[in-house]
């Protein structure tokens, strides 16, 4: 069956139900009796904190899990959904919130390629035909020649729901698929997607954290909160205000910390000259010099891969130095474990599996690293005592609200919130006087970005001096007292918060200072 | 944020159990599939036997009663299976931290050369209890130099560490045989070039009762010992942080270049030493024969435990018993004596494919995740 015939009658919507979804994993109920009805042709917004369900949720109607309990209905009738395969081959598709093309192929490979009845000779020129005449059906424009790394984050998000569609699916789930979108990129892709669900051609059920979206986008909404429904309901019935009170449940989110003015302001951390290269051994960062003041965030805006990952890995130990000093106390200070003890040196990062936690490793030692070498985990020097370890973990994971199982479960298995929230109880548990922080926020839902700002600010009014590396502009403007700009791996343009605006850091941001 | 809205002390000891629980299932899937992977490796092997019109059931049976149907075949068993100890140790401690060091063979020939050549100027005048401990510090510095350079490559010119601990190997027996075949060679004996040997009064002896010598005894201490160090030790939590993810390590200050380095020199001393039992219990002279593949079968030895040192030693028993059960299996059956590396290959290719399964079997994962 060629892609065009397949295409030809324009794909009619499905609607996709659930009937008292449940999902238990070990001692923890993930999903409780979660029925939620998406009508064929409707724009569904799935709104919930971090741990709510809504990922396991999506993950049990994409067969990635089997519900407990629960069926899953299909324009009325109950199907059954052993594994991913057979949730495409029913019209059910998903777009994730990371990427999933390869960057090296072309969009149009990409696409030949995400098949399941690719050839193994594939006939360029008749896939050329067929993907021509697949796209005249569509609204998405994604230039198709050019390797998928050239790309912008907007065109990649909008092939990765163009290989949806291309693969016939009908009913798109999304997951948080803004994420990594400016707004204007955001609203072109959910106007486009809107449109089509208007037309009948698709249905969609979106997850997200954005008010904005759900408010100007979605017809209908559910919200989930500890693995239960609710509420929900017609968007257009319901303010931003009941939505959020669904979602939060009785708990407060914390207002944003008060900022304490800071009198004395003695010089903390000094960056002196830094010089680095990167992977491909090319200067990415050149004569970065700071100073950071105890009470103090000093945050870098800067559009991303401008040399800022690789400044915090310099700071953090992760990547060598070519020239350059960093000073605390103006005393020489060398990012390895005793320094890092001595100064009370603390970090934590965007993708923390990724950059600060070791996923395989249980949360308990996850949440030991920085003190496994102390007492009371290591009562004399060398040996290593699991009991003070667990004992500890259950500490950090009630007073940092970690949902896990337990203290057991290799951290990998936590929810993206979780996993950062753990990493906060290890980094921020102690005495921290320099505090190294890039993107904290990155991919989080609204009440962990509320938790994890409101405990920065405590740390600053608590006298700590803050590096704060970010790419949301957003959260410099809320955060930092003063402001620093990096562009092509250095610092461009630098100012007390107070004397400065939006515009003009952004203007520093697109290189013009 | 707790599910649960009993009180503190319910909820605790809930959590307690479903800890329980959960190392429960995690132990029970490094039983079963070991298990399977050896079952599925029998069930190959037999269709090679078939293949070659021999009855699966005799060859099983013929190991059994090789490896472990009499005291006599117990003994070679555990003879055999002293120096796979030493050598899957040699694999298991690196793999900690992500390493596969696949040239221990090289740090145990290095190790009973260095061991024989040390003493060869000290046995006219050196006492019993002064020539084998420093026999002993001859092997592990050796073989501990041998792989503790490996890790070095590895970490500051970042040479892939597989690679150069097999070259390293090739090294090894050049240098054993350029001092056996020159300089070292004992002109007393026409047959075989080896160093001299160190006197029979100088051997270590056997366990009382047994012809199986102290070897073993160190062996089952020393995996105990290591298997205390990896677990219950700062040093040995870091590797695992080190092995785990590399950038976390870094960022928590670890020393990575120091864990790689003493984690490896830690794995030569231990196949070092298995060089130093084969010289000192064995042959009493470096030759040859020490060039014996024992170092290449506890890299499968390792793999089969996991990398745990405990379980090393009931897989390196069970191996050595395949291993013993060799010459009766030609024999019987008039099959060549390579028919039990055939036996070995395969059980390594399928433990490999089994590694896979980790944490993917239904079975295993949290109740209600099926």
């Amino acid at each position: 069956m060629s892609v065009a015939e397949k295409l030809e009658p324009a794909p009619r919507a499905i609607g996709v139900e659930t009937v008292g979804m449940t999902k238990i994993f070990g001692s923890l109920t993930a999903l409780d009796d979660v029925s939620i009805r998406v009508k064929p042709g409707s724009f569904h917004a799935l709104l919930g904190e971090n741990g709510a369900g809504k990922s396991t949720l999506v993950k049990c109607m994409m067969g990635f899990y089997q519900p407990t309990r629960g069926d899953m209905l299909v324009d009325c009738k109950v199907v059954d959904v052993p594994n991913p395969k057979a949730a495409h081959a029913i019209g059910i598709g998903m777009v994730y919130q990371h990427f999933t093309l390869v960057p090296s192929l072309t969009a149009a490979e990409n696409l030949v390629i995400a098949r399941t009845d690719t050839p193994s000779v594939i006939d360029w020129k008749k896939e050329r035909a067929g993907l021509n005449t697949f796209l005249e059906t569509t609204p998405f424009k994604v230039p198709l020649d050019i390797p998928v790394s050239g790309l912008s984050a907007g065109e990649k998000q909008k092939l990765e729901i163009l290989k949806q569609l291309y693969l016939d699916q009908r009913f798109l789930i999304l997951d948080e698929p803004t994420s990594v979108l400016t707004p204007d990129e955001a609203d072109e892709v959910l106007g486009l997607l809107r449109g089509m669900t208007e037309a009948g051609e698709l249905t969609i059920l979106m997850i997200s954290h954005k008010f904005r979206e759900v408010t100007a986008y979605a017809d209908d909404v559910t919200v989930l909160r500890r693995g239960k429904v609710v509420g929900g309901g017609r968007v257009a019935d319901l303010s931003v205000q009941d939505m959020s009170r669904m979602m939060i449940g009785e708990t407060e989110i914390r207002e944003s910390a008060a900022r304490v003015a800071q009198p004395e302001r003695k010089l903390k951390l000094e960056l002196a000259g830094l010089f680095a290269d990167d992977d491909e051994e090319l200067p990415a960062i050149e004569a970065i010099s700071l100073k950071i003041h105890e009470g103090e965030i000093l945050g870098i805006a800067g559009v991303s891969g401008n040399g800022q990952s690789e400044l915090i890995e310099v700071l953090s130990g992760q990547r060598p130095l070519r020239d350059g000093r960093l000073f605390i106390d103006k005393k020489p200070y060398e990012p390895e474990r005793d320094q890092m003890d001595r100064f009370k040196v603390f970090g934590f990062s965007e993708e923390p599996l990724r950059n600060v936690a070791v996923p395989r490793m249980s949360v308990a030692e996850n949440m030991a690293f920085r003190t496994f070498d102390k007492a009371p985990i290591s009562p004399f020097r060398g040996w290593l005592s699991p009991h003070p370890m667990r004992k500890r973990a259950r500490e950090l994971i009630s007073s940092y609200r970690v949902k896990t199982p337990s203290t057991e479960e290799p951290i990998e298995n936590l929810s993206g919130g979780n996993v950062q929230r753990a990493i906060l109880a290890r980094e921020l548990s102690g005495n921290v006087d320099v505090l190294i922080v890039a993107n904290p926020c990155f991919g989080l839902d609204f009440a962990s970005v509320a938790e994890i700002r409101g405990q920065i600010m405590d740390q600053r009014n608590k006298g700590a001096a803050i590096l704060l590396v970010s790419e949301d502009l957003d959260e410099i403007l809320e955060l930092a007292d003063t402001v620093a700009v990096m562009s092509e791996g250095r610092i461009t343009y630098q100012s007390p918060m107070a004397r400065t605006d939006r515009a003009t850091i952004g203007h520093a941001m697109a290189g013009h200072h | 944020m707790t599910d649960t809205t009993e009180t503190p002390a319910l909820a605790m000891q809930t959590g307690l159990l479903a800890e329980l629980q959960d190392r429960f299932r995690r132990s029970a899937e490094y039983v079963v599939i070991p298990i399977l992977a050896l079952i599925v490796s029998g069930v190959l092997f037999s269709i090679f036997l078939l293949a070659l019109g021999k009855s699966p059931a005799d060859f099983f049976a013929l190991v059994w009663r090789g490896g472990f149907g009499t005291s006599f075949s117990w003994q070679n068993t555990l003879v055999r299976s002293a120096p796979l100890i030493f050598t899957a140790l040699c694999v298991a401690i690196p793999a900690r931290l992500g390493l596969v060091i696949i040239g221990g063979e090289g740090a145990l020939v290095l190790g009973g050369f260095a061991a024989a050549a040390i003493a060869v100027p000290m046995i006219d005048w050196a006492p019993v209890f002064v020539l084998l401990p420093v026999m002993v510090v001859a092997a592990i510095a050796a073989g501990g130099i041998w792989i503790g350079a490996v890790g070095a490559l590895r970490h500051y010119r970042g040479v892939n560490e597989t690679i150069a601990s097999l070259l390293m190997f090739y090294i090894a027996v050049s240098v054993l045989n350029f001092f056996v075949e020159g300089l070292l060679r004992d002109p007393s004996d026409p047959n075989k070039p080896s160093t001299r040997p160190i006197g029979s009064e100088n051997m270590i002896g056997v366990i009382p009762g047994t012809d199986v010598h102290w070897g073993l005894i160190v062996g089952v201490l020393l995996c105990v010992l290591l298997y205390l160090v990896m677990n219950r030790t700062t040093f040995g939590f870091a590797a695992q942080i080190a092995g785990g993810n590399l950038r976390a390590a870094q960022a928590q200050g670890l020393p990575v270049g120091k864990l790689m380095v003493v984690a490896c020199a830690i794995a030569g001393a231990c196949a070092g030493l298995a060089g130093f039992f084969e010289v000192a219990a064995i042959h009493g002279k470096a030759n040859a024969s020490l060039i014996a593949g024992y170092g290449f079968t506890g890299i499968l030895v390792s793999f089969l435990a996991r990398h745990n040192p405990l379980v090393i030693v009931p897989v390196a028993i069970f191996l050595g018993g395949i291993a013993a059960s060799g010459g009766l299996v030609q024999r019987r059956m008039d099959l060549p004596d390579a028919t039990v590396l055939v036996l070995q290959g395969l059980l390594f290719i399928v433990i490999l494919v089994s590694e896979t399964f980790y944490g993917r079997l239904s079975f295993f994962k949290p109740k209600g995740d099926r």
